[in-house]
Parts: C-alpha cells; sequence; structure tokens
C-alpha cells in the first residue's frame, strides 16, 4: 500500500534486508542469552530439541528462565502458566504501542507475524523506526529472520555444551543487547526534552525500584511493568502529546508517508 | 517428575504468544483518547530506560565495566552513532575494561 502511494519507497526486498541488517547486533547479543538459557535448560532436564523449541515459541528470557526453574521443580501447568503470564506481561503493553502503529488494513496474518516474535530488541527497532508512519511489516520480519534462530540455536548450543563460553567473552556480549537500547532510547531524548528527562527518570526510578525494601523483591519483570505505566501515565497527563494534523487526521491515515517523513525517518540510526 | 515437559512448552508457549499477538489482532482501530495516544507514546522510551540501568552494571563482572559501556553508549548515541555501532561499542568497553581491572 506504502509502496504504490510512494515511488520513492524501499521494495520488500530492500526492507527485509535493512532488518536483517538491524537485526545483527540482535542476533550477537541473543546467541549469548540464548546459551545461557540453555544451561537453564539443560539443569531442567531439557533436550537440546526441546530447549530450541521453547525459545523458538517464547524467544523471551526472563519468562524462559522462570519457567526452566519451574519445570526443575515440577510444578504444576497452572503456575507454568501464571508464572509466564507474570514474567512476559510487559509484551502485552509493547503490542499495545504497535498495534496502534499498523496500517489499519494489514492482514490478520501480518499481525500474527509481527507479534509472533515481538521482543524487547524487535520492537525497540521497530517503535524507533514507525513513530508517525506505519510498520512495514517486511523491515520486522527481516530482524526476525536473523534475529529468531540466534535465540533458539543459541538455546540448543548451551543445553549441549553447557558453560564452555570463557566468562570474559559471556561478559562483553552481554551488554550488546543494553547498548542497543541506549542507541534507541537517546537520539529521542536529543530532540525532544520531555523524552530525555523521562529517559533519565526511568533510570533513576530504576535503580531505586532494584534497591528498595519490598519492591526489590518483586521479579525484574514485574518492576519493569510497574514502572512503565506510573511513568508512562504521569508523562501522558503532565505533557500529552499535541494531536498535529499529521498525527491525528483521521482521514489522511497513518498510512500515509510525505517524503519529509522518510526523510526524518532516514536519519535515525 | 511427573509433568511432561512437552506440555511445559506448550503451555509456556501459548500465554507467550497469546500476550504478544492477541493485542495485535483485536485492537484494530486507532485509539482516540488523547491520554492513551500519549501513554503509548512515551512506553517505549520509559520501559527501554528502565531495563537498561541498573540492569547492566550487573551484566558485567566488573559493575565499572557496565558503568562504562553505559557512559560510551550514550555518547556515541547522542553524536548520531548507529545501533550497531553503539552496542559493539558497548561490548568492546567491557572488554577492556575487565581486561585493565
Amino acid at each position: 500500500m506504502i509502496n504504490q502511494l510512494n515511488p520513492l519507497a524501499p521494495s520488500r526486498r530492500e526492507l527485509l534486508l535493512e532488518g536483517a541488517h538491524d537485526g545483527i547486533p540482535i542476533a550477537l547479543g541473543y546467541i549469548v542469552v540464548g546459551f545461557t538459557l540453555g544451561i537453564a535448560a539443560r539443569n531442567a532436564g531439557f533436550t537440546p530439541f526441546m530447549g530450541f523449541i521453547t525459545s523458538f515459541f517464547n524467544n523471551a528470557s526472563a519468562g524462559e528462565y522462570a519457567a526452566f526453574v519451574l519445570a526443575s521443580s515440577d510444578a504444576s501447568y497452572i503456575e507454568m502458566a501464571i508464572m509466564t503470564l507474570i514474567a512476559n506481561a510487559r509484551y502485552l503493553l509493547m503490542a499495545c504501542v504497535i498495534s496502534q502503529r499498523l496500517a489499519p488494513d494489514a492482514s490478520l496474518l501480518q499481525r500474527v507475524l509481527i507479534g509472533f516474535d515481538l521482543t524487547d530488541e524487535i520492537f525497540g527497532i521497530t517503535a524507533a523506526r514507525y513513530v508517525t508512519r506505519a510498520v512495514e511489516p517486511a523491515y520486522v520480519y527481516g530482524a526476525m529472520l536473523v534475529a529468531l534462530p540466534a535465540w533458539s540455536g543459541g538455546t540448543a548450543m548451551g543445553v549441549i555444551a553447557g558453560s564452555i563460553l570463557p566468562p570474559y567473552l559471556v561478559s562483553a556480549l552481554s551488554v550488546a543487547l543494553y547498548g542497543m537500547f541506549i542507541a534507541i532510547i537517546i537520539p529521542p531524548s536529543k530532540k525532544d526534552h520531555i523524552v530525555g528527562i523521562f529517559v533519565l527518570l526511568s533510570f533513576g526510578a530504576s535503580f531505586f525500584a532494584a534497591h528498595l525494601p519490598y519492591i526489590m523483591t518483586l521479579s525484574s519483570g514485574t518492576r519493569t511493568i510497574i514502572l512503565t505505566v506510573v511513568l508512562s501515565s504521569a508523562a501522558a497527563i503532565l505533557f500529552p502529546i499535541k494531536d498535529d494534523n499529521q498525527q491525528s487526521d483521521e482521514n489522511k491515515g497513518i498510512d500515509t508517508v510525505t517524503d519529509a517523513d522518510r526523510e526524518m525517518e532516514a536519519r535515525r540510526p | 517428575m511427573t509433568h511432561d515437559i512437552y506440555m511445559y512448552i506448550a503451555v509456556m508457549s501459548a500465554v507467550t504468544l497469546a500476550i504478544r499477538i492477541l493485542p495485535l489482532t483485536l485492537i484494530r482501530r486507532q485509539v482516540k483518547s488523547q491520554f492513551l495516544r500519549s501513554f503509548l507514546y512515551y512506553v517505549p522510551y520509559v520501559t527501554l530506560a528502565v531495563m537498561t540501568f541498573p540492569a547492566i552494571i550487573e551484566a558485567t563482572h566488573v559493575p565499572a565495566a557496565g558503568a562504562v559501556a553505559l557512559f560510551f553508549g550514550i555518547a556515541l548515541a547522542w553524536f548520531g552513532a548507529s545501533l550497531f555501532q553503539v552496542a559493539v561499542t558497548c561490548c568492546v568497553a567491557v572488554f577492556i575494561v575487565e581486561c585493565l581491572m
């Protein structure tokens, strides 16, 4: 649809490659995280194949880790379901954000496929790239195609090889994903001071939440949800985004792309 | 072990996929409420920031290494480095600091 409207728009193939390119740093981090998850899976009695499919269908570090621990303690299926729900609830918020950035006529299949691998990182690059225009599914697929095999394969290797990676390498590679998060949140912070202030507030609040009595006993997933809801609500109440013509005009719709939009997006990393 | 591992995998996968896919398939209209629109606008930045710090200094063997990576990551991103460049710089910073200490 977008391609028809704008002859300068990249083809699906180009988008796929761009997504794959942005997926490389994600994949690097995922191999390492997958590997460490594999070690936990091995302790829970999982085979490499079981580890692979768990990671393929879940692709969620905290959720999988919690599940492996529960499985090794022979928990009930209900406990497993509730634990997964709590550990992964933040994806509900992320999926709501992306739902607002899809073209209204996005097909059911596109919606299911985009949701299938909506991880923190893929959500991050997608939300950063498509702020005012509609998400191009091919870009997301490109990132998924690189990231998901790295995660699942890493898990299978972790089950097989255990702790074979030298610790200094694990330590260095483990910050790749945080580096990506930084690259996503800093440029908008520079442009929009409200965003910048709330990024700093989030750093501070997250630090205190990790050290305050009671709150620190909550899982990091639960803390993430509480802080996200509280801080984003505060920002939305204090600094509501202006409904300028480009964003709110229903007749124009979200899938209208101007050259200025594209130029702006192109400058984003 | 009395529980089947494949049932465990089926249960957790069903829950995770439902969380991720249902909002995308059920919410098909643009939200009208200015509060919700603003809320969803801020969520990505807030949630990624919350997940980054202090986690980055807890992920490395030496907390200082994570702190140095955070500093250089922010500096590079501020001056327009790409996603890949920032991620690699953070890894290299940790590697160097942990070699030195």
